[in-house]
């Protein structure tokens, strides 16, 4: 495949089919654009080559960890100066980073226990489903596109009732009747789902909830157009990508083997001040209709809980928590966290089973 | 792909970034790199990166070292193509229509055309510099509409043809990453993400752009605004901030505060959240920069 490539360009192609292994999308287009960018540099340090291939393959900073260990893997020892055309280049160095060759990436990552995870995946995969439970989701999927929160667009579209007149639509009818325009074609304003952001909380005092939240969470990501979902357990995960396969078990397997942290810990505070923290999630809760599905039972300090959802429920347009504990008949907010956020929520409903949540989520329109 | 000729006088990453310091905009190395490749590629620049460092000044910085004007599209939910292309000027189709009467119009000539941003800049592709500003604010259809934009250089007006740029302008596109951007939109661009810059480039900037302040005013600055950064704050200080809080406190001491007061008291440049400053009053010794001469 890459035999008739000049021997002075061949680790280059190597690398954009390496980086493409490894999950980062490259395209052709971009690698062209890589070698002839080298070639602008003229470049005097493997730097400029570094440089050029982080900013011609747009890769993202949150993986430059990895990128650059890659980058170590193919051009370590590798002298970039164009070797004479009669030196053969095919020494052992190229040879060994051949696509499908195997490259230790030093990168830090998670380590994640694969026996935990696969134990996860075989406890959200194989399992008895509940027929109400399929029910109740099957209804939620007919039901959530006219009952799914809405808000209005910037957009205008033609509109029997609009509260505008479409000009440009008159000026060409008029165009058409020399200038004498008969009915005043009229124009509103569109109206779009407004994003919904569910918040999961998957630590071990929420065991028994877990799998039906995700089932739940993957019904949702079905029927939504615009949804966030993450998981809050020690840590924050997002795993709205994991959920997008119409297939339940395959989205709700790539989504297990994400959560490395079910079943353990409970820090929602430090999970949602996580949240808070990156600018483009909080940017998914302006606006939007946030969920959280938690018992509110905060191992850590209640205060940095308290905080963080004082300042959720200011960015978003409602704020609902969903506890299981709801379901006795006598519940009252206890714990000193749940009943401290009480005054920044907009309800404190019921969780924990499917047809509870589901019914919440499809009725947040009409509460508001 | 043709590489274009290199815009005179800028043959290196380096000579582009002396000529954006010769600019007041003090650039990374990386970042005089993407900026450099995406000129002499022809591609567009996308520049990612926290609100306040300094994405759209890189921008005009760019456009002062090619001596181009900036035409500005700066995005917001909900912005459609009549926004950013082009509309008719309908009042005065209007107005032509009755006055024409009897003769001929042709209601679609360009006096009534109302340029918008994209269309100015396919016009004048050789003397401006288009900056679509914050382009994570539209909305997904904008993006998939921009990505035929940067890819053709061409428009089309149903009444009137096909507008075709005759080469390539020059793009800057910022995003503040409040949601990803389409994998198909970074294709086609250069990604530069900029972070904050490190301490001493960022004392060097604030001497660029506040003539009044003290060398050791400006590392002061910057050592507490980096302090405040690593907090948990709703707005860390951009490079803007940083310039403003070392020129409010400077201007406060001259009028004779004693340091540590003046900079307390200019706070408010740099800290532009009640519930940070709230979360910060315990704290403030900490971070707050102690004496400059």
């Amino acid at each position: 495949m890459t035999g008739a490539l000049p021997p002075a360009i061949r680790p280059f192609v190597q690398f954009a089919a390496v980086l493409r292994e490894h999950r980062f999308a490259v395209s052709p287009d971009q690698t062209i654009d890589f070698i002839e960018g080298v070639g602008l540099l003229g470049p005097r340090s493997i730097e400029d080559v570094r440089s050029a291939a982080r900013a011609l393959f747009a890769i993202p900073p949150e993986r430059e960890a990895e990128f650059d260990a890659l980058f170590r893997a193919i051009f370590f020892g590798q002298t970039i100066a164009a070797p004479a055309p009669s030196e053969d280049d095919d020494e052992g160095e190229t040879e060994a980073h051949e696509p499908g060759g195997e490259i230790e990436i030093e990168a830090e990552e998670d380590e994640e226990e694969a026996g935990a995870e696969a134990t996860v995946v075989e406890r959200l995969s194989h399992r008895e489903i509940v027929g109400a439970e399929d029910e109740a989701l099957a209804r939620f999927a007919r039901l959530a596109p006219e009952r799914l929160p809405r808000r209005r667009s910037y957009r205008r579209a033609r509109a029997r009732k609009g509260d505008q007149p479409d000009i440009r639509r008159a000026i060409r009818a008029a165009a058409r009747r020399d200038g004498e325009i008969m009915v005043l074609p009229r124009r509103r304003r569109k109206e779009r789902q407004r994003r919904i952001v569910l918040l999961i909380d998957v630590s071990a005092s929420m065991k028994a909830e877990t799998d039906a939240a995700l089932r739940f969470a993957h019904a949702l990501a079905q029927a939504a157009d615009r949804v966030e979902i993450f998981t809050l357990g020690t840590r924050l995960t997002r795993i709205t990508p994991a959920l997008a396969p119409a297939g339940r078990e395959q989205a709700l397997a790539r989504a297990a083997s994400l959560i490395a942290d079910i079943d353990g810990g409970t820090r929602i505070g430090d999970a949602l001040q996580a949240f808070l923290a990156v600018p483009r999630y909080a940017g998914f809760a302006r606006g939007a209709a946030v969920i959280v599905l938690s018992d509110g039972l905060e191992r850590g300090d209640p205060a940095e809980m308290v905080d963080a959802v004082r300042r959720l429920s200011r960015a978003a347009w409602t704020l609902d928590w969903l506890t299981p504990l709801k379901a006795d008949a006598d519940f009252a907010p206890r714990t000193g966290a749940l009943s401290a956020i009480l005054p920044y929520l907009d309800q404190l409903g019921a969780g924990g089973r499917v047809e509870a949540v589901a019914d919440h989520v499809l009725n947040i329109a009409r509460a508001s | 792909m043709p590489v274009r000729p290199v815009i005179s006088g800028v043959g290196s990453p380096d000579a582009l970034g002396q000529a954006l310091a010769g600019a007041q905009y003090l650039a990374s190395e990386p970042l005089a790199t993407a900026a450099y490749l995406a000129l002499a590629l022809g591609k567009p620049l996308l520049l990612e990166g926290a609100p306040g460092v300094g994405k759209t000044e890189a921008a005009v910085a760019l456009g002062a070292v090619l001596s181009r004007r900036i035409v500005r599209l700066q995005c917001y939910e909900g912005i459609d193509a009549a926004a950013a292309l082009y509309e008719w000027n309908y009042p005065r189709q209007m107005l032509a229509i009755r006055q024409a009467g009897e003769g001929h119009l042709n209601l679609y000539a360009d006096e009534f055309l109302l340029e918008r941003p994209l269309l100015e800049a396919l016009r004048a592709p050789d003397d401006c510099l288009l900056l679509i500003d914050e382009i994570d604010r539209s909305d997904h259809e904008f993006e998939a509409f921009l990505l035929e934009f940067l890819s053709d250089f061409q428009i089309s007006i149903p009444e009137t043809g096909t507008i075709r740029a005759a080469r390539a302008p020059v793009v800057v596109l910022t995003s503040n990453r409040t949601r990803d951007l389409h994998e198909a939109l970074r294709r086609r661009c250069v990604y530069h993400w900029i972070d904050y810059p490190d301490p001493a480039l960022e004392a060097e900037i604030v001497m660029a752009r506040a003539s009044t302040v003290a060398r050791s005013t400006a590392d002061a600055v910057v050592a507490s605004v980096n302090l405040l950064r690593a907090e948990p704050l709703a707005k860390p200080p951009g490079v803007a901030e940083t310039i403003e809080w070392a020129e409010a406190a400077t201007l406060l001491n001259s009028q004779g505060a004693a340091w540590p007061a003046a900079f307390r008291r200019a706070i408010g440049v740099a800290l532009k959240d009640q519930d940070d400053l709230t979360y910060m009053a315990q704290r403030f010794d900490a971070v707050l920069p102690g004496e400059a001469a």
